[in-house]
């Protein structure tokens, strides 16, 4: 797996404070990636200098060695998708108008039937197909996020008629998700690993992070502490360095998850 | 998938009949109130009158026309095409401008920038009297727009900075912001009308009233090159407002030149404002009227929005102008204090109805 997203030397500054902190990263494509860490670690500003949104102080991100900040948002558009932690509407757009914005202006040779099918598959998979008809301001917070999530697939979707090579960026997508729909949104992110697409998700569930990510990402205070397979970055001395709880953790390969609090 | 694919089908067609059958019904509104605004008025000419006189002058027969031919030819017809021309340009104006803050409350008129515009446009009046017509003469029309265009500008870019932090639009701060700059033109109008003459006067209450009285074709068509480009331009515009009412980031996310749409959309509104208040004075609320009532009818995706805004205001303002020149005959009633006096109750009615109350 060669890299398809290296990030070097990254600084991130903000009302004088290091939110970012010299932060040195390589992301691979068919990899499910996930940022841990406390609050105010730096997680979502990591996700948002890799994505392209935040431009850094110090350091750059290449794709496939090309620098983020010199590709054209377009084209940017078409490689990665960015699911936001929440977003308000002050306007009353549909559910499937919504999911459509996803498709409007990316993608090379889709008709406008082809672009509402692709909307439409997006909803289904995020199981908000029953929705499309309903004003998204009505919603609640968590089919608010499905909702975003469908939109996120199908501007995937779009885009890979374009760009075979993409990445999913996740901003704490399951925050106001019930238990099935957390499962299911960071199941179809896995699938899309396995399909070659390097996924990337802050996260604070440690226990789902552990149990689906194919990597861990560690930050506290703006750094990484540690990266790898998620038995080797959640150690007892690490969590207890790093969140200031003290925890067992234990290997449980059966168990899809645990609920055991320490 | 036959439940997708029936969805699909009823969801595409509902689109497209709906956008199609809408924008259609409104040019159809647009034509049957241009034709009852033509007939109507001191001298009343019948609808069938109406239609020959205007054939005769497209077709270039001029000869036959009696009084009541030049009188839709030479008053009636530049005013009603002001009409259609501004109130077009105020609620596109309108419905860009809610885009661009993200929010349905947001109007030139509300926040400020028609203010700004009239300042500037009185600005030019008293003082470009003053001071440039013992140079060049008397001033050509042409610099009340040009004037008025530079002051909305000015005025929004403004607002802008001031509510802009970090890349982020405060809306709380750019409708207070526009109160502020309300009140500091409203300040310096006073002090215009306390410093001017009778002639002046006149002009400074046309101005803040807003009136197309005055309408004729050389005021018409110095006003067309203003607003047209706008209403032309506004349809490409309608993906990136569709992407920035997620927010900012998002609509990067998607692919939108963010910056570029932002700055066009200032430009536009400014330069379709600044036209209008020159050619018109002040006319508030159509701006917001306009695109909230299409957006209960029709949803709120602004490839439909904004080109119904255009025709929508349009039959407005031309329905609200015949109104103000007949209902106290043979006087005229200012246009602006008609549209304020529909608009203001209607704005106090969407605020009351609003989810969640008075949060910006």
């Amino acid at each position: 797996m060669s890299a398809l997203l290296e990030a070097t030397d990254l600084v991130y500054h903000s009302g004088g404070k290091a939110l970012v902190d010299g932060i040195d990263l390589t992301l691979a494509g068919g990899s499910f990636t996930i940022i841990i860490g406390p609050n105010g670690a730096g997680k979502s500003t990591l996700l948002r200098l890799l994505c392209g949104e935040l431009a850094p102080a110090r350091g750059a991100v290449r794709w496939n060695g090309e620098k983020l900040q010199a590709i054209p948002a377009w084209r940017l558009a078409h490689r990665r998708a960015v699911m936001p932690q929440a977003s308000d509407l002050n306007f009353p757009f549909t559910v499937f108008e919504v999911a459509s914005l996803g498709t409007q202006g990316i993608g090379r040779g889709l008709s406008r039937s082809d672009r509402q099918r692709l909307a439409l598959e997006a909803l289904e998979q995020a199981d908000v197909a029953h929705l499309a008809p309903r004003n998204y301001q009505t919603l609640s917070g968590g089919e608010r996020q499905r909702v975003h999530f469908a939109r996120v697939l199908a501007q995937l979707a779009a885009g890979r008629t374009l760009e075979a090579q993409q990445a999913l960026f996740l901003d704490e997508p399951i925050a106001s998700l019930d238990l099935k729909h957390q499962l299911a949104l960071l199941g179809t992110a896995r699938d899309f690993a396995r399909q070659g697409l390097a996924v990337i998700a802050v996260l604070h569930d440690l226990q789902l992070a552990a149990d689906l990510a194919d990597e861990l990402i560690l930050l506290h205070e703006g750094c990484l502490v540690t990266r790898g397979t998620p038995d080797s970055v959640l150690t007892p001395p690490t969590l207890a360095r790093v969140f200031g709880v003290t925890l067992h953790a234990s290997a449980l390969p059966t168990s899809p998850w645990m609920l055991v609090p320490a | 998938m036959t439940s997708v694919a029936l969805q699909q089908g009823r969801v595409r067609a509902g689109f497209r009949e709906s956008r199609a059958l809408l924008l259609s019904a409104l040019a159809v509104l647009v034509l049957l109130v241009s034709l009852v605004a033509l007939g109507l008025g001191a001298t009343g000419v019948p609808l069938s009158r109406t239609l020959s006189i205007v054939t005769d002058a497209v077709m270039g027969r001029t000869s036959a026309l009696g009084g009541d031919g030049l009188i839709i030819l030479q008053v009636r017809l530049p005013r009603l095409l002001l009409g259609l021309l501004i109130g077009a340009a105020l609620a596109s104006s309108g419905a860009l401008m809610q885009g661009l803050f993200r929010n349905p409350l947001a109007d030139p008129g509300l926040i400020g920038v028609s203010a700004g515009a009239a300042l500037a446009a009185a600005t030019t009046i008293v003082l470009g009297d003053a001071l440039l017509a013992p140079l060049i003469g008397p001033l050509p029309f042409t610099i009340l727009p040009i004037g008025a265009f530079t002051g909305g500008l000015l005025t929004t870019l403004a607002l802008y900075l001031v509510a802009t932090r970090n890349g982020r639009t405060s809306i709380a701060t750019m409708l207070l912001a526009g109160v502020a700059f309300g009140a500091l033109s409203g300040a310096v109008m006073g002090l215009f009308s306390y410093l001017s003459d009778d002639r002046q006067l006149r002009d400074l209450s046309f101005w803040s009233l807003g009136s197309l009285s005055g309408a004729t074709w050389a005021k018409t068509m110095t006003v067309l090159p203003f607003i047209l480009p706008t209403l032309l331009a506004t349809p490409f515009l309608a993906r990136g407002l569709n992407a920035l009412a997620l927010g900012e980031a998002e609509a990067f996310h998607l692919g939108v030149p963010v910056q570029r749409v932002k700055a066009l959309a200032i430009l536009l509104v400014a330069v379709a404002v600044g036209a209008s208040v020159a050619a018109a004075g002040m006319i508030v609320f159509v701006g917001i009227v306009v695109p909230h009532v299409l957006r209960l009818m029709a949803g709120a995706d602004h490839r439909m929005l904004l080109p119904a805004s255009a025709l929508l205001g349009a039959a407005l303002l031309v329905a609200a102008d015949t109104v103000a020149r007949t209902i106290v005959a043979p006087a005229e009633l200012p246009i602006g204090i008609l549209t304020a006096a529909i608009g203001a109750p209607f704005f106090l009615w969407l605020l009351l109805r609003r989810p969640g109350g008075m949060a910006l």
